[in-house]
């Protein structure tokens, strides 16, 4: 047992490391790495509810573009006028001095992770007594729902989009931008990676499980599903604001339907890398997002026009043939390695029975 | 929110018109929806896809100078072939399997044909004209393009026709006796496979069809697909499978709720309220059920 701790103590030491020196050692993609992290934190969060409790959601980039706003629109609001602001679009008749564009990116962010968590508590009780795939079509039609109805709103800029406040010129260093927000996506993908990780080894994990395997079963045993099913999607929304607030300082222009509400986009991402990965394993969507922005970031640039096409491709090669995902492989291929022991009578006996 | 519409009568008949003859367009489009839902228990996201490709075919027979309205008997044509060969690449491999492996698959389909449209076809809104004016009512107070009332015409004749074919021919048969018990028709002598991929085509088809009656009423886009794939779902739920008056019904019903909210809360917002009514319907059904203890399943 001391063995273990120690071996991972090493290994989360390594990663910190590793994470602490990225963008020092590969300073030329510290966009991309801040990206990673985002995508880490997205799948790794899908994953909590999607993979572990079973409610395949395609509507957590509800609270993504929701955290974007928030933040945005506090960050100027807390200074200055937020119609006129949107009102000026690109042309900036007011600026942000330093303290005021990190006082209010930090308030923004506070918001933008409390008020998802509160709106996927308020709207959970209705939204998640749905199951299965009325569920996957409703959050899908809310995700679509909120960008439609968010390019309408003039106060965040409606169709034009929204201007975030740039970065204050009075900071000269050029690296400045990339580090401040790599770190900061950073500090919130150990923050996801820690809680999660805690989540894993506790009793609510369980019953998310037993949630996922047979709701009615779990109701039948005294567990209140709904509670644990609202407190699982509360967590998601939560962190999935926090990226999106992030994503919108750095991305530096919001649009409705194509960075906000983007479920073409972010919003199928998550869900295909955390099924690349394996759904319902710790590391299954952290590998997976990590695959997929290499794959992305590789492929992307020599295909151009075609991504799409490509993407779409992948999500029907993962699907249909890898619905386990990479940890979901490795866990047939090597079931020992997972701490599973397989009694080989009772499989063959069972493969009989089919 | 502007009001308008309550304190002029003939707006409101204006607007229940064409919200009744889309209404009809969309429950064809629901009529195919259903028809695959119940027989190979698979939903397709891609379903407001092919309607825009069948759209687009036959915008392409107007560039060539055909007439866009024979696009109703050419479109319904290829596309039985595209969702034939659809169903042997990919859907197949999901017919038996969990409903959300569908979803996404068909999701993953919905991206390429977007994409590929926007290749072949260009990203601009476009509509085929099919120069059959307008028809005024009441004092020239209401206007109905008669394209409007042709495409509900040609939905309904189509729609009329494929019951009887359904509830006649041995297809029809085969194709209804999967649905109620795929492995009871099996054994009886169905080749099932076969069955599906007549149901896919079929569902393609009558895609097709809706696609060509939309080139000439309303207009096209390559990314404008998944309002149709949500509107025919909504339409199905709350019609159910196989109750093809309700389909018609309830499409008509969410062709009035439409033009009304376009109405009351301007066009920037219609998209949007189809969608929130999707998410009001399944919640309020998801009460409903939870009074007797029950799901939705």
């Amino acid at each position: 047992m001391e063995k273990v701790k120690q071996k991972d103590l090493i290994l989360y030491s390594g990663l910190i490391i590793l994470g602490l020196a990225a963008p020092y050692l590969f300073s030329a993609f510290k966009v991309q790495l801040t990206y990673l992290c985002v995508l880490i934190v997205l799948a790794m969060t899908w994953n909590l509810q999607g993979g572990e409790m079973g409610y395949n959601s395609f509507g957590n980039i509800l609270f993504y573009g929701l955290g974007m706003y928030l933040t945005a629109s506090v960050q100027v609001g807390m200074f200055f006028p937020l119609a006129e602001w949107t009102e000026s679009g690109g042309e900036k008749t007011f600026v942000h001095t330093t303290a005021q564009y990190f006082q209010g990116i930090g308030v923004g962010l506070l918001v933008s992770a409390i008020i998802p968590a509160i709106v996927a508590g308020a709207i959970g009780y209705a939204i998640l007594g749905l199951r299965g795939h009325y569920f996957a079509i409703c959050t899908l039609g809310l995700g679509i729902a909120a960008g439609e109805i968010a390019g309408g709103i003039e106060i965040i800029g409606a169709g034009q989009g929204f201007t975030t406040p740039p970065f204050p010129a009075e900071i000269v260093d050029v690296e400045a931008r990339g580090k401040f927000f790599y770190f900061l996506s950073f500090f919130v993908l150990v923050l996801a990676f820690v809680f999660v990780k805690y989540i894993y080894g506790s009793r609510f994990r369980l019953i998310l499980n037993a949630i996922r395997d047979n709701e009615d079963k779990a109701e039948a045993m005294g567990i209140q599903t709904m509670k644990y099913k609202i407190v699982g999607w509360m967590v998601s929304a939560f962190f999935c604001g926090l990226a999106g607030g992030i994503m919108g300082g750095l991305i530096g222009y919001i649009d409705s339907t194509d960075v906000a509400f983007d479920g073409r986009e972010m919003g199928v991402f998550m869900v295909l890398m955390a099924i690349l990965g394996g759904k319902g394993t710790l590391w299954g969507p952290i590998i997976g997002a990590t695959l997929f922005h290499f794959f992305k970031e590789g492929l992307w640039t020599f295909i151009l026009g075609w991504q799409y096409v490509a993407l779409g491709v992948l999500i029907v090669v993962i699907v249909i043939y890898f619905p386990e995902g990479l940890m979901g492989w490795l866990r047939e291929k090597y079931p020992e390695r997972f701490g599973e022991v397989i009694d080989e009578k009772d499989r063959k006996s069972q493969v009989e029975l089919k | 929110m502007d009001f308008l519409i309550f304190q002029a009568p003939m707006l409101m008949v204006q607007a229940s018109m064409d919200g009744i003859l889309l209404g009809i367009l969309f429950a064809l489009i629901a009529y195919g929806m259903a028809l695959q839902w119940g027989v190979m228990n698979i939903i397709n996201i891609a379903q407001g896809d092919l309607v825009i490709l069948g759209g687009y075919i036959a915008y392409t027979m107007y560039l060539a100078g055909i007439h866009p309205a024979w696009g109703v008997i050419v479109s319904p044509i290829i596309m039985y072939f595209v969702g034939w060969a659809l169903y042997k690449l990919v859907i197949n491999k999901v017919v038996d399997r969990d409903l959300f492996i569908s979803i996404l698959a068909t999701f993953g389909i919905a991206i390429v044909f977007q994409q590929l449209m926007n290749f072949i076809f260009g990203a601009d809104v476009v509509v085929a004209q099919s120069g059959y004016g307008t028809t005024m009512l009441f004092d020239n107070s209401v206007t109905l393009p008669n394209s409007k009332i042709f495409s509900a015409f040609i939905s309904l004749v189509y729609a009329v026709a494929l019951v009887v074919y359904m509830k006649k021919s041995r297809l029809g048969r085969a194709i209804r006796a999967t649905a109620q018990n795929a492995r009871a028709a099996k054994i009886l002598g169905v080749d099932t496979e076969k069955v599906y991929a007549a149901t896919f085509g079929i569902n393609a088809a009558l895609c097709g069809i809706a696609g060509a009656l939309i080139s000439i009423t309303l207009t096209l886009h390559p990314y404008v697909g998944l309002p149709y794939t949500v509107r025919s779902f909504m339409i199905v739920i709350v019609a159910g499978l196989g109750n093809l008056p309700a389909v018609a019904i309830s499409g008509m019903g969410l062709g009035l709720f439409e033009e009304f909210a376009d109405y009351i809360l301007g066009t920037e917002f219609r998209i949007g309220a189809v969608f929130m009514l999707l998410v009001f319907i399944l919640v309020y059904r998801r009460f409903k059920l939870s009074k007797k203890r029950e799901y939705l399943k």
